[in-house]
């Protein structure tokens, strides 16, 4: 049943799996559709969907499989009136078993024409006709009607048809555009700890083996031992290229942010952000902004040697902002271009690792010469899961 | 199954809803609710409980939580302890096994509704470390050589504020749901529950402050369900006059929690 629609689903990117399907079919089994496209549409979407952020593409594949036609030409006013009547009649009096089939038999474009032919004729109110746009009728347009197909016109939808609510796509504001990668990129993540049992803290566990023995040693007096809770000890100075040729990997940079963010399990995280390569001052937040800012030297000063330091940059720029020698902050022996404020982070930093999101342009020599003398200067790792893990591991090698 | 969860006395629940509990009872599949903080998620499970009469089990989940927790936990230290000073029954390793909240919604004589509430509090692997108790209902305990098998099998209500992402496997064994925060209409609804006389021109005002409130993008913590309630029985209590509601938004401290929100409401309100 509907395979065709498993495989539309999985193209537009919808993780379903066979578990999923089959318990939509256990599901149709049981009737819990209630016979109604409205309640087929709601059982898929809450077996098949794990995340608001893939609603909309389940709303937009669904009308892709069942069809839609909005109906947006005008619809005058006197007519939503006498079409507001939900009141008129409410039994299937009206049906008419030739008319349903012969309705069936309509295409979408016919059924559309048709309404348009009407909207134009009609000057007075029908309910339960079969040929008018009315209430309760037999004919493909209105509301409240039991055609079994047509366009609904003005009304308070009441079986509120699932095209109808598809339709809506109310969920379009949820598309997420990170959510996919932020687990990966969390998990990757997970490899950048490093245990220590010489944090200053309280000793806390229970120290199973420690008391095992000292219970032993004092023929079997018990002596409980607590130990000193493990805990991460690593802290991470995060530092992201931001704007510019980095517009383009900005999904992928905003995961990885929300993945290190998240974590939560780094004893300190800082993060800060630079534009092409580092110079005399970094920011605080991706915008740039200079009341945000603070002296890369300060940085260098305040925070500790024993950071892991993670540059994101896709490393490509004119060569000059790199090595140019035009920089100036007034010093003697200030550095004089991007590259030196690079040494001097190495300098300081013994875990320094750089993520690229691009790859080494492989045409021209023009942007892959700042793109080879960063990666001179710092491990480079591509921006992907793999290269996020390797870069993990290299942050924690000595 | 004749049982459908159709809302309760307390509890306003969208149509949408209604059919993915009704889902998830039937296809015996945990009940996996997202949304945002102030939509009832918790309460929720209690309606469910009440509506369908039966016993509501809590494993309220922390950042130290272990999956293991749930199951069972055996008290090594006391047993330990015990057996120095000679303490009665010993031998009895059953006596030192205490069961969690899932053993305990597992051996319940009746069905019962387990709420895990906060999933994504835990451990990146802790919705892992469940699936298999999740799936079959079903753990063993080692150290007595017991398996706890669900008599009944409960219903399982998970929620999550989305603070870390679920782990694809464990998703796929849910239905999901989200709930989207309530339209004017509903609101009204859902207020009138909690308040048994109601004067329609107070609650006009305040839901048109309210929803104004939430429209404007500077504040960053938008008000929710509960801070509407809250923010009534404030302005009943203080006998506030309707009409002044919406102009001077008193009590603000009800439904704004940050200082910066407050100050960019004044500056932006009209």
């Amino acid at each position: 049943m509907f395979g065709d629609f498993l495989y539309l689903l999985r193209q537009s990117g919808l993780k379903v799996s066979l578990t999923e399907w089959m318990a939509l079919q256990e599901g149709l089994d049981k009737g819990l559709h209630g016979a109604s496209l409205t309640g087929f549409y709601y059982l898929c979407r809450a077996l098949l969907v794990k995340s608001e952020a893939d609603f909309d593409r389940f709303d937009r594949c669904f009308l892709e499989y069942f069809r839609d036609v909005p109906f947006e030409q005008e619809i005058s006013q006197e007519l939503m009136d006498w079409l507001d009547r939900p009141d008129v009649l409410t039994d299937h009096a009206n049906w008419d078993e030739e008319q349903a089939l012969r309705n069936m038999g309509l295409s979408e474009e016919e059924i559309e024409k048709m309404l348009r032919e009407r909207l134009a004729e009609q000057k007075e109110e029908h309910n339960g006709g079969r040929y008018w746009v009315g209430t309760h009728g037999m004919s493909v347009f209105g509301n409240s009607g039991l055609s079994p197909n047509g366009i609904r016109v003005g009304g308070q939808s009441q079986g509120r048809r699932a095209f109808r609510v598809a339709g809506e796509r109310r969920f379009r504001d949820f598309r997420g555009d990170n959510t996919l990668d932020t687990r990966q990129f969390q998990v990757a993540l997970r490899h950048l700890r490093q245990f220590s049992g010489l944090v200053d803290l309280p000793p806390t566990e229970f120290d199973v083996d420690n008391t095992i023995q000292d219970t032993a040693q004092q023929g079997g007096m018990l002596k409980v031992r607590y130990k000193r809770p493990r805990e991460n000890t690593v802290k991470v100075l995060l530092l992201m290229d931001s704007g510019g040729s980095m517009d383009y990997y900005t999904r992928l940079c905003s995961a990885l942010f929300q993945a290190v963010s998240k974590s939560g399990h780094f004893k300190d995280l800082q993060v800060f952000y630079f534009h092409n390569c580092v110079y005399g001052r970094l920011y605080r937040d991706p915008m740039l902004r200079s009341a945000q800012s603070v002296e890369t030297q300060w940085v260098l000063d305040n925070i500790h040697a024993d950071y892991k330091v993670i540059f994101v940059g896709d490393a490509q720029m004119a060569p000059y902002e790199l090595m140019g020698g035009w920089y100036r902050d007034g010093r003697e022996d200030g550095p004089r271009c991007g590259m030196d404020w690079l040494k001097r982070f190495r300098e300081r930093y013994q875990n320094t690792v750089w993520l690229n999101p691009s790859q080494r342009p492989s045409w021209g020599g023009y942007w892959t010469q700042t793109y080879d003398a960063i990666a001179q200067v710092f491990p480079m790792f591509p921006l992907t899961v793999d290269g996020l893990e390797e870069g993990m591991k290299k942050l924690l090698s000595r | 199954m004749s049982e459908t969860f159709k809302g309760s006395q307390d509890y306003v629940a969208s149509e949408e809803l209604m059919r993915s509990v009704n889902i998830a009872m039937v296809l015996q599949k945990p009940l996996l609710i997202k949304g945002e903080p102030g939509t009832g998620k918790t309460v929720l499970a209690e309606a469910i409980a009440k509506s369908l009469n039966k016993k509501l089990v809590i494993w309220n989940i922390k950042s130290t939580t272990k999956a293991q927790d749930g199951l069972y936990v055996y008290d090594v230290v006391q047993r330990l302890y015990d057996s120095q000073f000679g303490g009665q029954g010993v031998d009895d390793v059953e006596k030192y096994v205490k069961l969690g909240k899932l053993g305990e919604a597992f051996t319940d004589d009746e069905q019962v509704i387990l709420l895990i509430d906060e999933i994504d509090k835990a451990d990146l692997e802790f919705p892992n470390d469940l699936l298999w108790e999740l799936d079959r209902m079903e753990f063993h305990i080692p150290e007595t050589g017991r398996t706890v098998t669900a008599k009944h099998r409960p219903i399982v209500i998970i929620t999550s504020n989305a603070e870390k992402e679920l782990p694809d496997a464990f998703l796929r064994r849910c239905v999901f749901h989200y709930i989207e925060f309530p339209d004017r209409d509903l609101m009204e609804e859902i207020v009138k529950v909690h308040f048994d006389q109601l004067d329609q021109h107070l609650l006009d005002q305040v839901l048109e402050a309210f929803y104004r409130i939430r429209s404007l993008p500077q504040i960053k913590k938008k008000p929710s369900t509960s801070e509407i309630i809250d923010w009534l029985q404030a302005l009943i209590h203080g006998g506030f006059d309707p009409d002044r509601v919406v102009k001077e938004v008193p009590y603000l401290g009800v439904l704004l929690k940050k200082n910066e929100d407050i100050e960019a409401l004044r500056r932006n309100w009209r």
